[in-house]
């Protein structure tokens, strides 16, 4: 008696396993749709819905965009989760590249970073020749920095801002030096909450809201410099990416139109992005 | 969302001008939740039963374990959901990452515990109460269980709802493995968190006000239904 009940309960599970595959087959599995890995940064701004509505509209491919860190991004692409990465973090790229990940590297725009903090700007840092004395005084005065600490571009570049002023600010981590592990806005967020200072990316700066008592202190110095590169995912390691597609994006955003479009895209008057690739004129 | 200056009442003010893009947020929520409690329901509830009415070595161990994995974090759902999807895992030929069949899943995983463990004590309670009546009617075990079920469909409702209840509120799993991408897996929840992170405080806790009032008024919905019908059973 028992048994035959777990026959059909087996049997119902089986179904509504199947049900839910035939669904996803019938929905995915399509040429026209590409996943984009890419950054927070990108997204939260509004750059990537401008520019890839007008993709879409040239080439009929619809761009899904799953936002994250650059490090979790370029994990989810070696799995094989995405067919395109636009991301900012040029060492741990050609590392994904030369390790076979992905086909090859262009540079497609660039931006800046800046050092965040409250208004009364206790440790001076907007009269900071250079960034390593920025970071000298914050950390000389102890006064709080809000790290990502999630190895996302952001943090990778941070980190390297650092050791290049011969800081390590790790021993302080829990005490001034704070990491807060989530994306940009959430640390955003975090840092003014805790009157911390923190260094960011303009973009997702100008597009934040809630910026309170909160002020770019320390910007415009050469090594804040931040460039964003773009990557096929190699599809002699993972067959089931969407090779075709992936390589029209990317022509189209090395392009005239594609870079044009870059440089159009503004919020509250400001343009975000830089474009900076190797301009090829005809495409397609 | 929007690019300007927010205020907590955006929310409201887009849903009633009919964005298209906000009732596609709520649209898909109710959808992956209410798949995910359908699916978990229909497996969950006959395994509750079968608990609850049958004897066998290794139940107690079973009814703990359920207990238990009533309080799975979400993000601990989506990451192995994620991992089993992702393109390198077992099930990664599906194709299923990053559509809302993917949240479905990981929702119903987080689910189905909670529906399994709390229908099983609400039928044992009906077993206890009911014992001799089956008894004298000489039903069979799987006769037994459906009555039981019928007898006891409107605390089973309470059930539904704490199920519902939870998935609808998670955030954790569906953007591990939804992805929250704009028109295709972006929920109420990810939404949320995407416009907190955006620094649109008063829009994110417009759109919170939202998912709570859905709540509110699908609790209001089913609990109505379940009163008209107990009033009908007097007449």
């Amino acid at each position: 008696m028992l048994s035959r009940f777990f026959l059909r309960f087996a049997s119902l599970v089986t179904l509504i396993a199947l049900s839910v595959c035939i669904y996803a087959f019938t929905t995915v599995a399509n040429d026209n749709v590409l996943t984009l890995q890419s950054t927070t940064s990108t997204e939260n701004s509004g750059l990537l819905r401008f520019i890839l509505s007008k993709f879409s509209k040239k080439t009929g491919i619809t761009v899904r965009v799953v936002a994250v860190g650059t490090g979790q991004a370029l994990k989810n692409a070696r799995n094989g989760d995405g067919d395109v990465l636009l991301v900012h973090a040029k060492a741990a790229e050609e590392k994904f590249v030369k390790d076979g990940w992905g086909v090859e590297r262009f540079d497609v725009m660039y931006n800046d970073f800046i050092i965040v903090g409250p208004e009364e700007d206790p440790a001076g840092l907007a009269t900071a020749k250079s960034v390593d004395e920025a970071l000298k005084r914050i950390s000389e005065k102890k006064v709080p920095f809000l790290s990502r600490g999630d190895d996302s571009g952001t943090h990778k570049a941070e980190r390297r801002l650092w050791t290049a002023a011969g800081i390590d600010p790790t021993p302080a981590s829990g005490t001034w030096y704070r990491e807060a592990g989530s994306g940009m806005g959430a640390t955003i967020n975090t840092a003014i909450g805790m009157r911390a200072y923190l260094l960011t990316d303009r973009a997702t700066w100008i597009s934040y809201q809630n910026k309170t008592q909160h002020k770019v202190l320390f910007e415009g110095n050469p090594q804040l410099f931040n460039q964003y590169g773009i990557i096929q995912v190699n599809p002699a390691h993972h067959p089931r990416v969407n090779a075709k597609a992936a390589a029209q994006l990317i022509n189209w955003i090395l392009s005239k139109d594609g870079q044009e479009a870059i440089a159009a895209f503004k919020v509250h008057g400001h343009q975000l992005f830089y474009p900076n690739a190797k301009v090829q004129e005809t495409v397609n | 969302m929007n690019d300007g200056q927010s205020t907590f009442l955006d929310a409201f003010r887009l849903l009633a001008s009919g964005n298209s893009e906000l009732w596609n947020i709520v649209l898909l929520s109710l959808q992956v939740t209410g798949g995910a409690v359908l699916i978990a329901t229909l497996i969950g509830l006959p395994l509750g039963a079968i608990l609850a009415f049958k004897r066998f070595r290794g139940r107690n161990a079973i009814l703990i374990l359920l207990s238990a994995l009533m309080g799975l974090p979400p993000v601990v759902v989506g990451l192995l959901v994620y991992l089993a999807l992702s393109n390198v895992g077992p099930l990664g030929v599906l194709g299923l990452l990053y559509t809302p069949s993917a949240m479905v899943i990981a929702q119903t995983i987080l689910v189905l515990p909670i529906i399994a463990a709390l229908s099983r004590q609400v039928v044992e309670d009906y077993a206890a109460e009911y014992h001799e009546q089956l008894a004298i009617m000489g039903l069979s075990t799987w006769a037994s269980i459906r009555t039981l079920i019928f007898e006891a469909r409107h605390s089973l409702l309470v059930v539904l709802l704490a199920g519902f209840g939870r998935a609808i509120a998670e955030v954790g799993a569906v953007m591990i493995v939804g992805g929250n991408i704009a028109h295709l897996t972006r929920t109420m929840t990810t939404a949320i968190a995407l416009e907190t992170s955006r620094g649109n405080l008063a829009l994110a806790l417009g759109l919170g006000v939202v998912l709570i009032t859905l709540s509110v008024i699908i609790n209001a919905v089913l609990m109505a239904v379940r009163r008209s019908e107990t009033r009908l059973s007097y007449i």
